[in-house]
């Protein structure tokens, strides 16, 4: 009896705590930091509309929007540095914030400043028990990129099968697989792979522009939709070779790959497909390749 | 107080083995009434690799019926009154994919306990439990790689898919106890090793929801439990 009643204060006492960081929820980025009661002024101005008063992304614009704002109640995200699975850092929200999605009605804030940024950042989390109980994840280290060679985007290719990325992204990467028109998100909407070719320059990725942000997507996953993470089974040096496989899939855009692609007579060696794939049990599949 | 605690827990820890190891049982088995909805066939002919393995027709496994209108494949645990279990089982789980189709197609496991998925098909698939209580994950696993190994914090029935091949669905069931089984291809379930007291049986199947019944055990005596579940015709 004695014990009950000392676990019911106990219990009282942590939910008030929580209570009261949900109120204090902060955010942290470099020397900025933000504040939920900040960012909520914010919220209601500009976000409202389509993720909701309660942050679960029905707001009344939702409706005409696909794909669907962000439910900030699973705090589930896309765009991470850190593994599937695991919470976003205050950097990565606050980056998504002023990067916007493209292909999506989510634009880019740069209109609002670094401090109503990282308000709002501060303000996201509280919709989401997750953020009191848990850390973000550590996030994925990416090497120094290697130089861009035919080998490496040779290699990338190779790895573009064995990885059966085409079979949602499609051998050219127009995002026309065998599995994707079957493509479901976390919320049964159907959703689409990304399709690397369309656009030109202007060619963007989801989770950033930059060669390090194309290696974070395919290694922590985009949570919430049908892209796993391929940390467990991609090695680091031949994730960059990967990396440099991809950016020739963007056939339209100038970059360095496609320069080295094209001095190289614009096409990929390809090897002999092999007559019997066999599985290789216990091996982590890196001894064919290079 | 804190030694306090560490007592209490020790004490716990030391009684709970001797209660969670009694002589009761609790069987039974599980029936439906009215005709549940037709499964439906499996085209894997886009995956030759799996195609290939069976020689019989492939259909969903939503509802898994048994001669008599028995059920395959429901979850039956104790849901109240089980003693509280210190640690979860050092022996993991495993989770097969074999054929494009998960083996077994639901799967129980404690909270904590290791969870072990392995890619026996020529083909990739992602793992992707949609979790709502735990954290949902999603992790490729390319043939010829070791198994993942995971684990799920919290109790819940956790849908698995695999988005490369949509016709992939399995479950995890994640509980508190041990005390749970799967009822077999004819309906039967046993819950054995339970100690003297009052407990709340549940079943859950992933169409027709969870029912639940209570029963008390004195001594060392086998208890029936059956349980009927009402079909859904489509």
């Amino acid at each position: 009896m004695k014990s009950a009643s000392k676990r019911l204060a106990a219990n009282c006492a942590l939910m008030l705590a929580m209570a009261v960081s949900c109120l204090a929820q902060e955010a942290h980025v470099g020397n900025l930091t933000g504040h939920a009661t900040e960012g909520k002024k914010h919220y209601r101005r500009y976000c409202i509309g389509c993720h909701g008063p309660l942050g679960d992304g029905n707001g009344e614009n939702a409706q005409w929007i696909d794909p669907k704002p962000r439910d900030f109640t699973a705090a589930t995200f896309k765009c991470r540095s850190t593994p599937t699975g695991t919470l976003p850092t205050d950097q990565d929200l606050y980056n998504s914030v002023g990067r916007g999605f493209t292909n999506s009605n989510m634009p880019h804030w740069d209109a609002l400043t670094d401090q109503n940024r990282i308000d709002l950042v501060a303000f996201i989390k509280t919709f989401s028990p997750r953020w009191q109980a848990e850390k973000a994840g550590d996030p994925i280290k990416v090497p120094a990129e290697p130089p861009v060679t035919m080998e490496s985007i040779t290699h990338g290719a190779e790895l573009f099968q064995k990885m059966e990325c085409w079979k949602c992204h499609g051998q050219q990467g127009r995002g026309d697989g065998p599995s994707a028109a079957t493509l479901t998100d976390s919320k049964d909407n159907p959703i689409r792979p990304y399709n690397f070719a369309a656009g030109g320059d202007d060619s963007r990725f989801k989770c950033g522009v930059t060669n390090q942000d194309v290696y974070r997507i395919f290694m922590t996953g985009l949570d919430g939709t049908p892209m796993p993470s391929f940390a467990d089974v991609i090695q680091p040096n031949d994730a960059w070779d990967l990396v440099h496989f991809l950016r020739t899939l963007q056939t339209n855009r100038h970059s360095r790959e496609n320069e080295v692609l094209k001095a190289a007579g614009g096409k990929i060696p390809t090897k002999a497909p092999d007559a019997n794939p066999p599985a290789q049990p216990e091996n982590k599949g890196s001894g064919s390749g290079n | 107080m804190r030694t306090k605690l560490v007592f209490v827990a020790l004490l716990a820890f030391m009684v709970s083995p001797a209660l969670s190891f009694g002589a009761g049982t609790v069987s039974g088995k599980i029936t439906y009434t009215g005709t549940p909805a037709k499964q439906k066939p499996i085209d894997m002919s886009k995956e030759p690799s799996c195609a290939k393995q069976h020689t019989t027709p492939v259909t969903t496994e939503t509802v898994v019926t048994g001669a008599n209108n028995t059920l395959a494949n429901v979850v039956v645990y104790i849901s109240a009154g089980a003693p509280d279990e210190s640690s979860a089982p050092a022996q993991a789980v495993t989770f097969t994919q074999k054929g494009c189709q998960y083996i077994p197609h639901v799967l129980a496991m404690r909270t904590g306990q290791e969870l072990k998925v392995v890619n026996a098909d020529q083909t990739s698939h992602n793992i992707h439990p949609l979790a709502k209580v735990n954290r949902e994950w999603n992790k490729s696993q390319p043939p010829g790689t070791p198994p993942l190994s995971e684990k799920f914090d919290k109790e819940e029935f956790v849908p698995v898919k695999c988005n490369v091949h949509p016709w992939m669905h399995g479950y995890f069931a994640v509980l508190k106890t041990s005390h749970y089984a799967i009822s077999s291809d004819n309906g039967t379930f046993s819950l054995p090793k339970l100690p003297p007291g009052k407990y709340t049986i549940t079943a859950w199947q992933e169409d027709y929801g969870t029912q639940t019944q209570d029963v008390t055990i004195s001594g060392s005596e086998t208890k029936n439990v059956d349980f009927t579940f009402k079909a859904k015709p489509y």
